[in-house]
């Protein structure tokens, strides 16, 4: 395993972790206001510092680590539970019009300035946690089926598919018994990434007061609380934003590191 | 060639039109209706109908539509609702800020990513290389908008050499107009330039794999003469398409930059309209800024054909 992945996986589950102990424990309540306990430099009693409200951050940083999971995780299943059949079906009847006819959608949701329309459909809709997963997940929806049906394409010339195809198998059957379980690797480090971006795409809509909203803490939201107060408390600013770098960058190099352990070719090239 | 352009062109306006019906539809299913907004919910009904009646609300949905796209292609965006200003003007004043904004963080983040990109191909797998890569890997991961609250932090704040917000404008001179861009700016190309510096390495390494480099090198170039004369020329190209994407990311991305410098762009206009429920606003600024980036995105593939004669069979 290589340097990346390690750091990666530590990274990542250092951050999966502190979001499921929040279901158990806090040391603080993340919502138990305390005014005369307000903004508090990060000490002993409270690790990251208190908030404008007395709140501790610790707590909030740790169920903020809940919602922004929550958000990306359902945004990427959207994306993957509609791309990846897309893909695999565009890529069964490659050619045909059913093909074209996907493809060309997957392209125009593409062009998209996904930023744009997701702004525009939560502030439509209204803000929330709920709108937020829609509007990311849409955008993660061609994001699969094209690297679906890139990588079935060229599985679909090999000669196990043809010899299931010789053995009778429809094309659904094959696509879901041979062409998946081959994809899954390319998917899963897809999937990676997608879920880093998610997690900043849900910070920004968050920090715009288009994202989940209160009393569920996100760590966007307590970036735009701290704006005003970033001149005499800056680790409210800080402490959330070293939460999401902390978490993208783990998602990311685990991506990087996932890529070059599944893929053999690669290791092969390297040594 | 030829053949190829009639062929994106033709997808273009496809994109276009079913990104128009998409924006509409979003905004007339929106709950709330503009009239009563304006006359709150103690109007009269009678003067509820007149307001309708002259915001053109009253018509069919199909008419709206048509009137709307009709307007759009003739310059005419409507007027907006709370403003009671031609939206094409509203539009016009605010693209003074975004569109200066993002040429000017699209400057920067070439700045600093070519340099950066060259500099890690050159020195692959030295300790140079995996600084500017882990820098890059750091780049990726800051929220943009965080880096704009940390940049206020100590420029404007601590430091006082930039304004923390706000628009100085352009009448006060070029130098007090840049001057109250350069922080959002700075914040915008951060994460851009991290991704560019990568795409610039990989497509350099690639480049210096190929024969002609070895050739090059062989005829007595040394290293840093055949990267330069053989070398960057071919690597500029998937580098140039990462730029043209990157102007209609940055476009979008000024949307939230915006909000951290109240600076008064084409996304405080959005937001301002959407609390205001001034749906002409909205809906014209969307499908303004979705017809800049599917039209940038159409003009990069298009230079990319002409410049690479193999893409042209493969649309």
């Amino acid at each position: 395993m290589s340097r990346n992945l390690i750091l990666g996986l530590c990274l990542s589950s250092l951050v999966l972790l502190a979001a499921l102990i929040s279901f158990v424990w806090t040391p603080y309540s993340h919502a138990a206001l305390n005014i005369p306990a307000k903004l508090q430099t990060p000490s002993l009693q409270h690790w990251f510092g208190t908030d404008h409200f007395g709140r501790d951050m610790f707590s909030m940083i740790m169920v903020g680590a809940r919602t922004s999971i929550a958000v990306a995780t359902v945004a990427v299943g959207i994306g993957m539970t509609l791309g990846v059949p897309l893909g695999l079906t565009a890529a069964a009847r490659k050619g045909s019009w059913l093909d074209e006819v996907i493809m060309r959608g997957n392209d125009m949701v593409f062009a998209f300035p996904s930023l744009v329309i997701a702004i525009l459909i939560t502030a439509v809709f209204g803000a929330g946690a709920i709108n937020a997963i829609i509007a990311i997940g849409i955008f993660n929806i061609p994001v699969f089926a094209r690297i679906t049906r890139g990588a079935a394409l060229s599985l679909w010339e090999r000669e196990f598919i043809l010899a299931a195809r010789v053995s009778g198998k429809g094309a659904a059957r094959i696509s879901a018994e041979h062409i998946l379980p081959n994809v899954a690797n390319l998917l899963i480090v897809q999937g990676t990434i997608q879920f880093s971006l998610g997690i900043l795409a849900e910070a920004g809509l968050s920090y715009v007061g288009l994202g989940a909203q209160p009393p569920t803490p996100s760590w966007g939201r307590m970036l735009a609380d701290a704006q005003t107060m970033v001149s005499f408390a800056p680790h409210l600013a800080l402490i959330p934003g070293f939460a999401i770098i902390v978490t993208v960058l783990g998602l990311n190099l685990l991506g990087d590191g996932l890529r070059d352990w599944l893929d053999p070719r690669i290791r092969v090239a390297r040594a | 060639m030829l053949r190829y352009s009639l062929k994106r062109l033709i997808s273009l306006i496809l994109s276009l039109a079913v990104a128009s019906v998409v924006i509409f539809t979003v905004i007339e299913v929106a709950p709330g209706d503009p009239a009563t907004f304006m006359l709150g919910v103690n109007a009269q009904p009678d003067t509820l109908a007149a307001l309708r009646a002259e915001l053109g609300l009253d018509a069919s949905k199909l008419q709206r539509y048509v009137d709307w796209v009709g307007g759009m292609l003739t310059g005419d965006f409507g007027t907006s609702y709370t403003y009671r200003t031609p939206v094409s003007q509203m539009i016009a004043d605010r693209m003074w800020v975004s569109l200066p904004l993002a040429l000017y963080a699209l400057t920067l983040s070439t700045l600093i990513a070519f340099p950066a990109g060259i500099y890690a191909a050159a020195r692959r797998g030295k300790p140079g290389d995996l600084a500017v890569m882990g820098a890059t890997q750091l780049g990726i991961a800051v929220p943009n908008f965080w880096f704009a609250m940390m940049l206020v932090l100590i420029f404007a704040i601590n430091l006082r050499w930039f304004n923390a917000g706000g628009f100085a404008g352009w009448d006060n001179g070029l130098w007090t107009g840049l001057q109250s861009l350069t922080l959002p700016a700075i914040a915008l190309a951060l994460p851009q330039a991290a991704i560019l510096a990568r795409v610039m390495r990989s497509a350099l390494l690639d480049i210096l794999g190929e024969d002609f480099m070895r050739t090059a090198r062989a005829k007595g170039l040394s290293r840093r003469q055949a990267l330069w004369r053989h070398g960057m020329r071919n690597a500029l190209i998937p580098v140039l398409t990462i730029i043209g994407l990157q102007f209609s990311f940055l476009l979008a991305g000024s949307i939230i930059i915006e909000q951290v410098f109240y600076l008064p762009g084409l996304g405080r206009l959005v937001f301002q309209a959407i609390s205001a429920r001034d749906l002409i606003v909205v809906e014209s600024v969307v499908m303004l800024l979705v017809f800049a980036v599917i039209t940038v995105n159409f003009l990069v593939d298009l230079a990319y054909a002409a410049v690479d004669p193999r893409l042209r069979s493969r649309t």
